[in-house]
């Protein structure tokens, strides 16, 4: 995309002169200004000269060169070498056309000159190799600049002594946190359905949504809140486009044609997009672009060989690379850091100028799989190493940038690991399935880590029944709880656990209650913790929810939702959505309740995509602050009661007047077709003579009919 | 109160329709057969026996004494309603749908269907003072409108019988000089076929029904759509209360995948809702698949509902329908 409304050439103004402002529009579908099919309204396409393109292509003839600059200069003995080496660098990502390379010796000094012209075999190779290349470190003190031969005449023809811009006017940016200032705290979420995008408040206390912006065909695939909810992310073919502020203003786009995900940084300043296609060799191929979001700079692009990317657990039975591959850690102050798994390693690059940490990769023989602790100033991550050799299996926590290992857990027959981190990080959990001795079954068992306690202890758990299938593990966020669904067949068990004793608050793991038989496939806390709702989704459950307090453990409701297949809970856990999307035929739409399991609204819409909640950024209140507000809550409740009891009352008010003027209307309505009535009738009693009765005698009377229903003696008090 | 189940048909119900008095009800189906009952206890009075092919609708005299119906045997026929007898057989070439009296009775307007070279038509014939003569003179034809293609679902007769309204399967209702043969005036009303277009009792608006998952209040006079109803299912037929702001609306799942979803997805209810205000504020259930037609009696203290299922559901209205204040609901 590149913004063609920001920047245009002098020359390109004289094309556009006497169109509108802003013209080419950037966020034009191109669709719309297609031509029909075999009519071309007499304006030449310029695909039918065929002739044209070869021109373009040959218009300096070095469009495949490039020169590549910063190379070590070296005495003629070393020539050799560099050459083979430069020679193998260079045609990473392009083949170098027969002869292509010239690195060029001074006479003189029988040194290379440090520079090289390189010639491939297209535009394009040239091009992909340039943006790979161009930073490329060689060794410390040589960092490659590759430019394209055209391009290089260009940056030479820029004129060398400095001229002063002229002062920026500063215009003030968007609001990204307008949503936040609602007076009432409620909540947004962003809805897709048919070819609308619409963003809505969930306006519990009326029970309705109340929309807030909707635009059609805003995105060509689907739309993702930023992780903070300060902006919106839509995905288009030419790449993606980040909308925030009060009135959904553009924020920034990035090109990445054919994108297929994207994924921010926790703490919104970095996006990387993702697109992955087959090569014209029909193997697995991607691209995935880092950019800063504020500038709508590239930071970096990994675009190499698919195998290196998709091992252990990040890779799909196709060879592909399984979402996401890659994965940022950070938020808040600490360091924003960006890690993907390659073959016995895990590389970190470190933001904003995503070079590799320590310039090394973290060495983990066979590591399987790897994940973050969601806690940002943590900058640990969890990895797993399958057995190999005489070397057991084991998992490892490692803390970065000190690559310190904080705890290791060796084990034994592993046929498979899970692992699944509390939502702030203080536990990790992982769940280990092992081969039995005849290695024809496995049983489970779970090795929780501590890690918010000195040493990081770990405790083992075992189910009463270790061969029973374990469906789904969930950690209640912000508690030590968590839950278990397990067993065979369509009516699992769920059992909830705590990590320590509630009274004596030391650690162990402990039982607190085990509901058998329960029509659930999955589990959902609610975001403060606390609150679980047990969904049965999908076929054959028809969207049961059950809503428990697992602090009292008690049943607070129990409902339906029709063949819901989604649950999600909003970010302050007040509100629960379930949703039935345009995977179900029918009953498409959503359901909010709220936390406790009453029912609040249903909205139907057809072809019903998406209900994403926006999320909410970290409270800015400090720990005792917020301690205070939880021991005085009915004070403050009190106050935001009234509030919202008078604005209810307003809303009724609002709401019947609106009826009135609805009937009000729809009488003057049918009293302006009086004349037309009387006409109609007129001719009715002229057409049917004698047999005519006008409807009247049909009118309603008020009747008043009094009816015994009961006659009862007793015998009445003597005074 | 407890409907009465009027089981008179095997096959799925086309129409139901009351008299002008309101103390008689005529049913007619696919496989058919037109019954003829009592509304106030639900007896059987009779039944019009002779068409070999599906009965699409029905008209009744305004004294009752004549029953008009059109049917897929290519016939329309004109029947005594007090003896049962057929008294004048229209024979055409294709199917006949839609078929409706002139206010007067004097005139009657049936719609035929597209088949093989024929196109969709409404003819307007001459009704002799005693039917049975034109057995020997054959039906006085006074013009035949032609020109849009699709089947026409519904007719009515506007404006002093100097128009006929039409509902078609291409959603649009049209207004047809019938001096001229000239199409006056058209609206896209659905994006579906509009399988029922229902008159209110002075004429001043009516509600159409349509598969497309909506129902619409339309002005008589400018086609203006006045009032929208939603549901989640495809909707079949559509009434208009005589008495109060109510609309009655009928339909459900289509029953080629009833079989493939849960029952009470079906949407086999009749719904009420408040015509000004668009809202659903009752359902009637007992349906078990989708209602293809729905009645107010022309008194507005009972309705009637036929179903694909081949049952008729006559509902009285409790007292309190009457008593409650439904504008403040």
């Amino acid at each position: 995309m590149g913004g063609p409304t920001a920047t245009l050439r002098p020359e390109e103004e004289k094309m556009f002169e006497g169109q509108p402002r802003g013209f080419p529009f950037g966020d034009f579908d191109l669709e719309d200004v297609m031509l029909p099919e075999g009519e071309d309204m007499g304006i030449p396409s310029d695909t039918d000269e065929d002739g044209q393109e070869e021109e373009v292509n040959a218009e300096s003839g070095f469009g495949n060169v490039l020169v590549v600059d910063n190379l070590p200069q070296v005495p003629a003995e070393k020539y050799e070498k560099l050459t083979a080496i430069l020679t193998k660098i260079l045609s990473g990502s392009g083949r170098i056309r027969e002869g292509g390379l010239f690195h060029p010796v001074d006479e003189a000094t029988k040194m290379s000159k440090g520079y090289a012209f390189v010639e491939y075999e297209n535009v394009e190779q040239a091009r992909a190799t340039q943006g790979a290349l161009n930073g490329y470190q060689l060794d410390k003190a040589h960092k490659f600049a590759a430019c394209l031969y055209d391009e290089f005449e260009r940056l030479a023809k820029v004129p060398d002594a400095y001229e002063e811009p002229g002062e920026r006017v500063f215009t003030p940016g968007e609001n990204l946190l307008d949503w936040l200032t609602d007076k009432r705290g409620r909540d947004q979420f962003v809805l897709r359905y048919g070819d609308e995008t619409e963003v809505c408040w969930n306006d519990a206390a009326k029970q309705q949504e109340e929309s807030v912006y909707k635009r059609s065909f805003w995105t060509e695939a689907f739309v993702e809140w930023s992780p903070r909810g300060g902006m919106l992310a839509t995905v288009h073919r030419q790449g993606v486009a980040v909308w925030g502020g009060k009135t959904f203003e553009r924020l920034q786009r990035v090109g990445h044609p054919n994108v297929q995900n994207l994924l921010f940084s926790p703490c919104e300043k970095y996006l990387l997009t993702f697109s992955e296609f087959p090569d014209n060799r029909g193997r697995p191929h991607f691209v995935a672009h880092v950019w800063e979001i504020r500038t709508g700079k590239r930071l970096r692009t990994f675009d190499g060989p698919h195998e290196e990317y998709a091992v252990g657990a990040m890779a799909r039975p196709d060879r592909g690379m399984r979402w996401p591959a890659f994965r940022w850690s950070g938020g808040g102050d600490a360091p924003v850091l960006l890690a993907h798994m390659k073959a016995n390693a895990i590389s970190v690059y470190q933001a904003p100028d995503m070079v590799m940490l320590d310039k090394r990769s973290i060495k983990m023989e066979n590591v399987q799989d790897w994940e973050w602790s969601p806690n940002a100033p943590d900058a640990t991550f969890a990895a797993y190493q399958a057995e190999q050799g005489n070397l057991p299996a084991r998992v490892v926590l490692t803390k970065l940038p000190s690559r310190e290992e904080l705890r290791q857990k060796n084990l034994f027959s592993v046929a498979g690991i899970t692992m699944t981190w509390h939502p702030q990080g203080d536990y990790l959990a992982v769940q280990v399935d092992k081969w039995t001795k005849t290695k024809k079954s496995t049983t489970t068992n779970f090795e929780l880590f501590s890690l918010r306690e000195k040493d990081t202890p770990i405790d083992m758990l075992e189910l009463p029944n270790k061969s029973e299938k374990i469906q789904q593990f969930a950690w209640e966020p912000r508690g030590s709880r968590f839950a278990l669904l397990h067993g065979d067949g369509s009516r699992p068990t769920v059992s909830i656990y705590n990590m320590k004793d509630n009274k004596s608050s030391a650690r162990g793991v402990t039982l607190l209650h085990t509901m058998t038989n329960k029509q659930c496939t999955s589990l959902h806390w609610s975001p403060s913790g606390r609150f679980l709702l047990l969904a049965g989704l999908g076929g054959g459950h028809n969207g049961v929810v059950e809503f428990w307090d697992c602090e009292e453990m008690t049943l607070l409701s129990a409902g339906e939702h029709f063949m819901a297949q989604e649950v999600a809970w909003d970010p302050t856990g007040r509100y629960v959505a379930t949703i039935v999307n345009a995977a179900a035929a029918m009953e498409n739409g959503f359901q909010i309740w709220s936390f406790s399991g009453q029912p609040l609204y249903k909205t139907a819409h057809d072809r019903f995509f998406q209900l994403n909640w926006r999320p909410r950024p970290p409270s800015l209140l400090s720990e005792e602050k917020q301690r205070e507000i939880t021991k005085n809550l009915r004070k403050y409740s009190k106050r935001y009661e009234e509030e919202d009891e008078a604005l209810l009352a307003q809303a009724d008010t609002e709401f019947l007047a609106e009826r009135e003027k609805q009937l009000t209307d729809w009488r003057n309505w049918l009293a302006a077709k009086k004349a037309a009535v009387e006409e109609r009738e007129a001719f009715a009693r002229e057409q049917l003579g004698g047999r005519f009765r006008a409807h009247e005698e049909f009118m309603l009377q008020e009747v008043e009919v009094s009816v015994v229903l009961d006659v009862k003696e007793e015998p009445a008090n003597k005074v | 109160m407890r409907p009465y189940v009027l089981q008179g048909h095997t096959r799925p119900l086309n129409q139901v329709l009351f008299n002008a008095e309101g103390d008689l009800l005529v049913t007619c189906g696919k496989d058919s057969n037109i019954n003829l009952w009592w509304t106030d206890n639900g007896v059987r009075a009779g039944s019009f026996d002779g068409h070999n092919g599906v009965v699409w609708t029905c008209d009744i005299t305004y004294d009752s004494k004549m029953l008009l119906s059109a049917a897929g045997d290519s016939s329309a026929r004109l029947w005594s309603m007090e003896s049962g007898e057929e008294l004048f057989r229209y024979r055409f070439n294709e199917p006949a749908r839609a078929c409706k009296f002139s206010v007067g009775e004097r005139q009657a307007a049936i719609s035929t269907d597209p088949f093989m070279n024929s196109v969709s038509a409404i003819r307007v014939f001459n009704i002799a003072e005693d039917p049975r003569d034109m057995q020997q003179t054959g039906p006085d034809e006074v013009i035949m409108l032609t020109g849009p293609r699709g089947r026409i679902t519904r007719l009515h007769w506007v404006d002093n019988n100097r128009h006929l309204l039409s509902s078609s399967e291409d959603g649009m209702v049209r207004r047809w000089d019938v001096e001229t043969g000239k199409v006056l005036q058209e609206a896209q009303l659905h994006e579906k076929q509009i399988s029922d277009m229902q008159m209110s009792v002075d004429g001043t608006h009516f509600i159409t029904a349509s598969p497309d998952r909506t129902s619409k209040l339309v002005d008589t006079q400018s086609f203006e759509v006045l009032k929208e109803y939603k549901s989640a299912a495809p909707i079949n037929s559509a009434a208009i209360s005589p008495i109060f702001d109510h609309v009655l609306i009928g339909g459900g799942q289509d029953a080629a995948s009833v079989t493939t979803t849960a029952a009470k997805a079906g949407y086999f209810e009749a719904r009420f809702f408040h015509k000004v205000f668009c809202e659903e504020f009752a359902n009637a259930r007992g349906h078990f698949s989708p209602i293809n037609s729905v009645a107010f009696s022309p008194d507005g203290t009972s309705f009637v509902t036929g179903a694909e299922e081949g049952n008729v559901r006559l509902h009285h209205f409790d007292a309190d329908y009457f008593t409650t204040n439904w504008d403040r609901v």
